[in-house]
């Protein structure tokens, strides 16, 4: 072993067609250490962990990866993981229609005679399961799991393979902030067993609870790396280092001017349609006035988007009791059109699945939700859906070519602008925004806070959902807690702070 | 490469199968001794395929909401059978006959588009149930006989236009009037593109390319209006021709510049994403499905016309045919991905294959094996290129 490192990545350069995605990378791993790699998306971190795993197969890429004292030659994923490499993705790879046990030996099952014995796979799962602290069936289907537990199984599954480094990509960015905790908690388990973690992260809070050395990646290249005492990050200085700019405020100024009234809702219940007697949403009453930042702060699953999206027409769940008025008048919704009509906006959660049309062009996405408004003497008219999207490729700073290309080609922090835009061309009252930072590097994430700063302004009432309790506080004006489908607090935003946040999204009372 | 670019556009790529399409027919030609380019085979062969392309028109649509249609075919037989008994039995004039087949398209597709937007029962389900069920209807209620159609209908299925005005323009003159209508309004509408060009970019564009488009397209309806027209007294541009145009434009419109046909995409690229934008998935499902029905009752008048009577095997794998064309023209089996000229387009290699091997004297069994074939490479050949895009 060379210098106490069990993996050292030297000179790793990898270039596409016209692009230097990674030019001299180096990378140094201890042995059962925890190590952070942050960087803005884009910066060539993924990139750098699929030329450790063998997607990109050596030769495709120039420099040397160093494995336990050995230079790698790895010429594919299997490669990798017979060495003792398993890298778990941010999208999860699991079978949701087969058990638990039949995911964990995909691919690797145990055959004796030609055929698979069920027993001893069941075993080794139930041991390896209890490693990673989950007490359920090895029959478990995996759809029947939260995503929490999925990723837990996907763990164990790589500790079926003998993991000396484990490499998670994004591992809390679909976990509410619990089993993000558990999760944090079982690789500094994994740690004292001698299992070495990569993490790749943008939450800074994470980084800094759990790692024991920071590499910071930028514009493919490494711009910085040091030791970091856990619990002792100097948050800034890797903001610093990822974006090379200096951000002052990582929320803009702002001096709201609030109005009247705009949206109330009092008695809002809603029942899951999956889950008869369920509630989603429990009597939920409060209000958002014009001009204001409405934070609603909740864990994934308190029923914060089901409240959300029952709100915009009742696109979830069955809807059971509740009024709602807009403007002093009440208004009775109950489909998405209607919504829309009503001056109602939703820019959801999921922006590939439910935000995005991923075949459709720029200029297509923007004017989606408010085809009317294009049209001259009936039919749709291209040069005014033109003059549209180009206004809004503008204001917005929308990075294209063309706005005529497709919005699968564009980084996530664009295609969210470009959602943005579709929600902002209906010029809606009420803006309803759920975790509309979600994924987006930190210089994008800005420039969406200003944007919402300027809808408030006009008058908007916005209703902003987030996961991110640091978001909240920096944004909005008044925060509601959601806790099991039940709004548990109302805080001015300058009397508010995590504990207490946390506190009223995790207890009832 | 830089000239043709701005001729036809950033995308080359969609003109492969144009390009394919005049190299089949150059081959044919050649091969056949000249039989491929005459006057009366181009009237045959729009006239023979003009139902098939009517239900690709229908059949894009519903490939696109990520369905598929089995049905279409028995649907055709179903709706012209039923057309051909009530006529002949209560002695309809032609136009109630008409109106009774296209009523019964609308029926069967509000049968199959119930089961598909409000059970969620899949297309490929409730369309096979409807081949089945109009299949067997056919036999049924006109127990395994062909009952003739009125006359009139042979208008609509191997109709020409009518010869009018002076003979020293040697062609038909109808021919020759649609030919110079259809010149003018591609010049006229490229003319104001280019008027319009920098309106919201501020910067003109050139004017030579759309010059060299108008003379492109002159040349070749001016061409195909020769062929068309000049052909024995008497022939001229064929009536289901005239229909299947006036039907290309129409859901030109419909999938391009309509909210009915953005909806339609919508639903077949992202479904969710459409139903948050405001879209209603089950309305745009059932309309689809609807329309892909009434298409198929216009396509079996088409063809009855032309055969004089409804026969019982009316129908059978028009499917095929038509799903074919909507895949040669580039469509995505997941939904979402196709266009009405592609597809037409992918329409027309099809027939021009059959036709082609049919001049050849191939045998039918052969040529089946060739458009097996012709089918698989092109989406292979999609495939294929959209991987090295990406």
């Amino acid at each position: 072993m060379s210098d106490g490192y069990i993996l050292q990545m030297n000179n790793i350069t990898k270039t596409f067609p016209g692009v230097k995605a990674l030019s001299d990378v180096t990378l140094n791993v201890s042995e059962a250490s925890i190590h952070a790699i942050c960087g803005e998306n884009g910066a060539g971190k993924s990139t750098l962990m699929k030329v450790l795993s063998g997607v990109y197969p050596y030769g495709s890429y120039d420099g040397e990866i160093v494995f336990q004292g050995k230079k790698m030659t790895f010429k594919n994923i299997k490669d990798s993981e017979r060495a003792g490499i398993v890298i778990i993705h941010q999208e999860l790879t699991m079978i949701p229609e087969l058990s638990v046990t039949e995911n964990i030996f995909m691919g690797n099952e145990i055959v004796e005679k030609g055929l698979i014995n069920w027993e001893k796979e069941r075993k080794i799962t139930r041991e390896l399961l209890e490693k990673v602290g989950l007490h359920i069936d090895p029959n478990t289907i995996i759809k029947n799991l939260g995503v929490g537990q999925q990723q837990l199984v996907e763990i164990a599954k790589a500790l079926s393979k003998n993991v000396k480094v484990l490499i998670l990509d994004e591992p809390t960015s679909s976990l509410n902030e619990s089993d993000s905790e558990n999760l944090l908690h079982l690789m500094l388990g994994l740690k004292k067993q001698g299992i070495t973690c990569i993490m790749i992260s943008h939450k800074l809070n994470e980084i800094a609870a759990v790692s024991d050395y920071v590499t910071v990646i930028r514009d493919g290249k490494t711009v910085d790396g040091y030791a970091v005492e856990a619990g002792k990050v100097d948050e800034n200085k890797i903001i610093r280092a990822m974006v090379g700019r200096e951000i002052e405020n990582r929320y803009p100024e702002h001096t709201p001017k609030i109005g009247e009234v705009i949206l109330e809702v009092s008695g809002w219940c809603v029942e899951d349609a999956k889950v008869p007697g369920k509630m989603l949403c429990k009597d939920s009453t409060f209000y958002v006035r014009a001009g204001e930042i409405a934070g609603f702060a909740g864990l994934m699953g308190a029923g914060r988007t089901e409240l959300m999206r029952s709100l915009f027409g009742k696109n979830m769940g069955i809807f059971r009791s509740g009024t709602m008025k807009i403007g002093g008048r009440e208004v009775r919704i109950n489909s998405v059109r209607e919504a829309i009509k009503n001056k109602i906006a939703y820019v959801p959660e999921d922006r590939k699945g439910l935000g995005l049309n991923l075949l459709d062009s720029i200029r297509k996405t923007v004017v989606s939700a408010n085809l009317d408004v294009i049209k001259t003497k009936g039919l749709l008219d291209f040069d005014k859906e033109k003059a549209v999207s180009e206004k809004y490729k503008d204001s917005l700073k929308i990075k294209c070519r063309d706005v005529g290309v497709g919005v699968s080609t564009l980084s996530g922090g664009n295609q969210q602008k470009v959602v943005l835009s579709k929600w902002m061309f209906p010029e809606p009252d009420i803006l309803i925004l759920d975790e509309p930072t979600r994924g987006i590097d930190v210089g994008a994430k800005y420039e969406i806070y200003k944007l919402i700063h300027e809808l408030a302004d006009q008058g908007k009432a916005i209703i902003l959902v987030s996961s991110e309790l640091p978001e909240l506080l920096g944004m909005a004006d008044r925060i509601y807690t959601i806790f099991e489908g039940r709004i548990t607090g109302e805080i001015p935003a300058e009397e508010a702070n995590q504990e207490m946040l946390m506190k009223k999204m995790t207890i009832t009372a | 490469m830089k000239y043709i670019k701005k001729v036809l556009g950033e995308d080359l790529r969609q003109y492969t199968m144009v390009v394919a399409l005049a190299a089949l027919i150059i081959i044919f030609n050649i091969a056949s001794g000249g039989k491929m380019v005459t006057s009366s085979n181009f009237q045959n062969l729009i006239s023979g395929n003009a139902y098939v392309l009517v239900l690709a028109l229908g059949m894009l649509m519903v490939i696109v909401i990520g369905q598929i249609d089995l049905s279409v075919g028995s649907v055709a037989g179903f709706s012209s059978m039923v057309m051909a008994i009530t006529a002949r039995q209560f002695n309809l004039p032609w136009y109630v006959a008409i109106l009774i087949a296209l009523i019964i398209g609308m029926i069967a597709g509000a049968w199959q588009g119930f089961f598909l937007s409000r059970l969620g029962i899949p297309g490929f389900i409730t369309t096979l149930g409807g081949m089945m069920i109009f299949r067997g209807g056919v036999i049924w209620i006109s127990n395994s006989i062909s009952v003739p159609v009125p006359s009139e209908l042979k208008w609509f299925g191997a109709g020409y236009l009518p010869e009018w005005g002076p003979a020293f323009t040697g062609m038909n003159n109808s021919t020759l009037l649609l030919g110079i209508i259809a010149i003018a309004v591609y010049a006229i509408s490229q003319i104001k593109k280019f008027t319009h060009s920098g309106d919201v970019t501020g910067k003109k564009e050139e004017f030579w390319p759309f010059a060299v488009r108008i003379g492109i397209v002159t040349i070749v309806v001016g061409y195909a209006t020769w062929l068309f027209g000049s052909g024995r007294p008497g022939t001229s541009f064929p009536i289901p021709g005239l229909i299947l145009m006036i039907l290309i434009i129409l859901y030109y419109l419909i999938t391009e510049r309509t909210s009915f046909g953005r909806h339609v995409y919508a639903v077949g690229g992202n479904k969710s994403a459409a139903e948050l934008s405001g879209v209603n998935v089950k309305r745009t499902y059932f309309l689809t499905m609807l329309n892909m029905s009434v298409l198929a009752a216009v396509a079996g008048i088409l063809f009855v016309g032309r055969s004089t009577a409804a026969g019982t095997a009316d129908g059978t794998s028009w499917e095929m045919d038509a799903i074919a064309s909507v895949f040669i023209g580039g469509a995505a089996v997941s939904g979402g991905v196709g266009t009405v000229i592609a597809t037409m387009v992918g329409g027309l290699v099809m027939a021009v294959l059959n036709n082609g091997l049919m001049l050849m004297g191939v045998g039918a069994d052969k040529t089946q094996v060739i458009k097996g074939f012709v089918l698989l490479a092109a989406v292979a050949f999609d495939v294929y290129n959209k991987k090295n895009r990406g």
